[in-house]
């Protein structure tokens, strides 16, 4: 707790300090340089002449967009006495155990390594490289020996992680404690329940046009749609980075919808970006990673055997390398729990100046990690584009779909609050799955990890995500997993499985999200 | 411009980020020696054979020299606390110094949430900082402070506040026996009274310090990498390191 004046100093001079230097930085200060050849600025009212210049000509509205995209990012600031492994997750036994879980795939990767005799990284032989450029457009239809190669780990063995958190300080021995829970996460994390996601979704009530709902074919559509997509227009014309949020919550028009996204997460597509990319590209030619292998394999085995996504094959390697060679990722370790993996250039001795993270973007893919690139595939056919995007979206949500942390959009959160919101509001629901042993997360885990892509339809997945870009949040992901189980509730009590319980829900395909999500968190009697 | 190696790149993003308050940190001064008592629960009951938890504790802070303090600010902490009550003994006024001045116990933080709900996690192992324009009553002539720790709910085995740190006010007072004509020349360190939202005159001037500062300390680097992710063309690894 710093007092107010002082904090939003601090939080000021933080973000000036982050923008020095940047592309934006640079072209507002040659903006400004040029338009003093300007006739109406006059030299007595400089300073507020050219701030009307900027302003008026839409460079304003770019810093704006820049400033919001900064403070989405950045966690708030802490207090100055907290050493850096607090901001990134403050309670300890979370850190410890994401530790001890990062060991755990850094021993299987390194086990993988020495099986197959293949090095983590080395450089591509020339001819590899011009091959490699040649076929760029068309890698999937290589199709290297994976067999060795196994995922480093799948969400089963993520969620058993999850099972095990305990906090030390906390009394498991009571029969009947302060909060009986039924379900399997066992840490105190506050979580929202219905009341509270009334008070912060209120676009999502009954009586408020969505997306997902009153865009229905046989509802007219000047009752809300077509008011709702001028809108939108607007929202694309002024440029404005946190009105495009707040309309998404509502839902966004699938014309409009790849822009909207671009907008709020003020992903740009100038040259400089298109040049980030090639360098990146280049990369991916000159070094040949292990992870390379582990990419390919997860696509073979997932986006490829999907019906909306195997088309995609090629983009998604384009995305997925390139994004593992991507070092401005290393900025979200500064508020993820997770710690990249290091290493050192091979035949020198150890020292801070052959240290290396690898990958270069510190992040290590497992199985089903590229189902967070392929809905975006339907959004954008530039490769660039579709890839800052996707990189700007791992390192603001989907990043805590895989690390352990008490962040409110942290899985561990969700886990629980699903839990919760199921045992509070179906208990005999729960109570009966439990019995036949069928724990309602076993199931939904694998939902929540991947924000639901590849199990819902394209078009409502979206829809989803809309609201998670809308209201800057995973909760809703949580609320959907529970919404889910409430809408096959009749079903589920019949089984006596946990085989029969799973194939009640094995198919989530035909699902509308934003009529479940709204029935659950407005129509619930609480 | 020296290209940062990745590690390094980290480490210099957050140093940075921390040099600003840093500096504002040993502008002031260090914090006070003090001495933080054994904790002492209060339970109803016979404390030996009852096994139910205390939900409050008493702590005592005394300061070893014995000579009165202004504090500033008092930084902590938090272990599982949910409330906090500070209180303080001061050395009443107009009295002869020496040891038998009369002191007396005023309340300064009464039930401060540190926990925002006690059973769940959120601020159970937070930093927290307590300034003096926070407090009910000025904190002066303090000769021990006192803090109160309630946690009720009996989700959790223990609690406590750590690393307890009392910081004086910068300026000189006139009961330490300084003359005068000294005190008038070193200028005091005005508190900022804030209401609401900040007049952005003052917050653009106190940035312009705190800009000042970051520009004597730093030469022209930015923070945006170059992006090369190996070392002189090389980017061979065998293994993963474990440290």
């Amino acid at each position: 707790m710093m007092d107010e004046g002082t904090e939003l100093s601090f939080t000021i001079a933080q973000i000036v300090q982050r923008f020095k230097g940047t592309h934006l930085h640079s072209q507002l200060e040659r903006q400004a340089k040029e338009c003093l050849h300007r006739p109406d600025i006059k030299l007595e009212s400089l300073k507020d002449d050219v701030r009307k210049f900027l302003k008026v000509s839409g460079w304003e509205r770019k810093l704006q967009n820049a400033v919001c995209r900064e403070l989405h990012i950045r966690p708030p600031p802490g207090h100055p006495a907290a050493p850096p492994e607090h901001t990134k997750e403050p309670l300890a036994y979370m850190r410890k155990a994401q530790a001890s879980w990062e060991k755990r795939i850094l021993k299987s990767l390194n086990s993988m390594c020495a099986e197959l005799g293949v090095p983590l990284a080395h450089k591509r032989p020339l001819p590899e490289q011009r091959e490699l450029s040649n076929k760029w457009n068309e890698m999937g239809t290589d199709e290297p020996d994976l067999s060795k190669f196994r995922p480093v780990y799948a969400p089963k063995d993520f969620l058993e992680v999850l099972i095990s958190l305990r906090n030390p300080n906390l009394d498991y021995s009571e029969e009947v404690s302060s909060q009986s829970h039924w379900g399997l996460i066992q840490v105190p994390l506050h979580i929202r329940d219905i009341p509270k996601m009334r008070e912060t979704c209120p676009e999502l009530t009954l009586t408020t046009g969505q997306l997902g709902i009153d865009d229905h074919p046989h509802i007219p559509s000047d009752l809300f749609e077509s008011e709702h997509v001028r809108l939108g227009k607007r929202v694309l014309s002024e440029q404005d980075s946190a009105a495009a949020q707040q309309y998404s919550r509502q839902g966004c028009p699938t014309g409009q919808r790849a822009e909207l996204w671009a907008l709020i997460l003020n992903s740009t597509n100038e040259p400089e970006d298109i040049m980030h990319y090639e360098q990146l590209k280049a990369g991916v030619l000159q070094h040949d990673l292990l992870v390379d292998n582990l990419i390919y394999k997860d696509v073979k085995l997932t986006a490829n055997n999907d019906d909306y996504y195997f088309v995609f094959e090629d983009f998604l390697y384009q995305v997925l390398l390139c994004f593992s060679r991507d070092t401005t990722v290393l900025e979200h370790f500064n508020y993820n729990s997770a710690t990249p993996p290091k290493s050192y250039i091979q035949g020198k001795e150890e020292g801070d100046e052959y240290a290396v993270i690898y990958p270069p973007n510190g992040v290590i893919p497992f199985h089903g990690f590229s189902m967070y690139v392929a809905p975006l595939c339907f959004l954008y056919n530039e490769p660039s584009r579709l890839y800052g995007v996707f990189r700007e979206m791992y390192m603001r949500y989907f990043f805590r779909l895989h690390s352990i942390s008490s962040h409110p959009s942290g899985i561990v959160s969700l886990c629980l609050q699903f839990e919760r919101l199921l045992q509070n509001h179906l208990p005999q629901l729960f109570y009966h799955l439990r019995e036949i042993g069928a724990q309602p997360l076993s199931i939904a885990f694998k939902w929540m990890v991947r924000a639901f892509s590849g199990y819902l339809s394209t078009d409502q997945l979206l829809l989803l995500w809309d609201r998670i870009l809308g209201y800057d949040s995973l909760e809703i992901v949580a609320v959907l997993a529970a919404a889910v189980f409430a809408f096959r509730a009749e079903n589920l009590m019949e089984v006596t499985s946990l085989a029969s319980a799973e194939a009640v829900l094995a198919d989530l395909s035909t699902l509308k999200v934003m009529p479940l999500i709204q029935i659950f968190v407005f129509a619930t009697v609480i | 411009m020296k290209s940062l190696s990745q590690t390094n790149f980290l480490k210099e993003c957050h140093r940075r980020d921390k040099v600003i308050l840093l500096k504002r940190d040993t502008m002031s001064n260090g914090p006070v020696d003090c001495v933080v008592k054994t904790p002492v629960s209060l339970q109803i009951g016979d404390t030996v054979t009852d096994t139910l938890r205390p939900g409050v504790y008493i702590t005592d802070i005394v300061f070893p020299n014995g000579k009165p303090i202004k504090i500033q600010e008092m930084l902590f902490k938090n272990y599982y606390t949910a409330f906090l009550s500070v209180r303080l003994l001061r050395r009443e006024d107009g009295h002869q110094d020496g040891a038998a001045a009369a002191a007396k116990w005023v309340t300064c933080v009464r039930n401060l949430p540190l926990m925002a709900n006690p059973h769940t996690e959120a601020g159970s192992q937070d930093y927290f900082s307590l300034f003096r324009q926070q407090m009910l009553v000025e904190p002066d002539d303090v000769t021990s402070v006192r803090l109160i720790l309630r946690q009720p709910s009996s989700a959790w085995l223990n609690f406590n506040i750590e690393e307890i740190k009392i910081y004086e006010c910068a300026n000189e007072d006139a009961q330490t026996g300084a003359p005068t004509w000294l005190s008038s020349l070193t200028p005091a360190d005005e508190p900022l009274h804030l209401q609401g939202l900040p007049d952005p005159e003052t917050v653009s001037s106190s940035i312009q310090q705190m800009w000042a500062l970051t520009e004597v300390m730093q030469s022209n680097q930015t923070t945006a990498s170059v992006g090369r992710f190996d070392v002189d063309g090389c980017y061979d690894i065998n293994l993963l390191s474990y440290t």
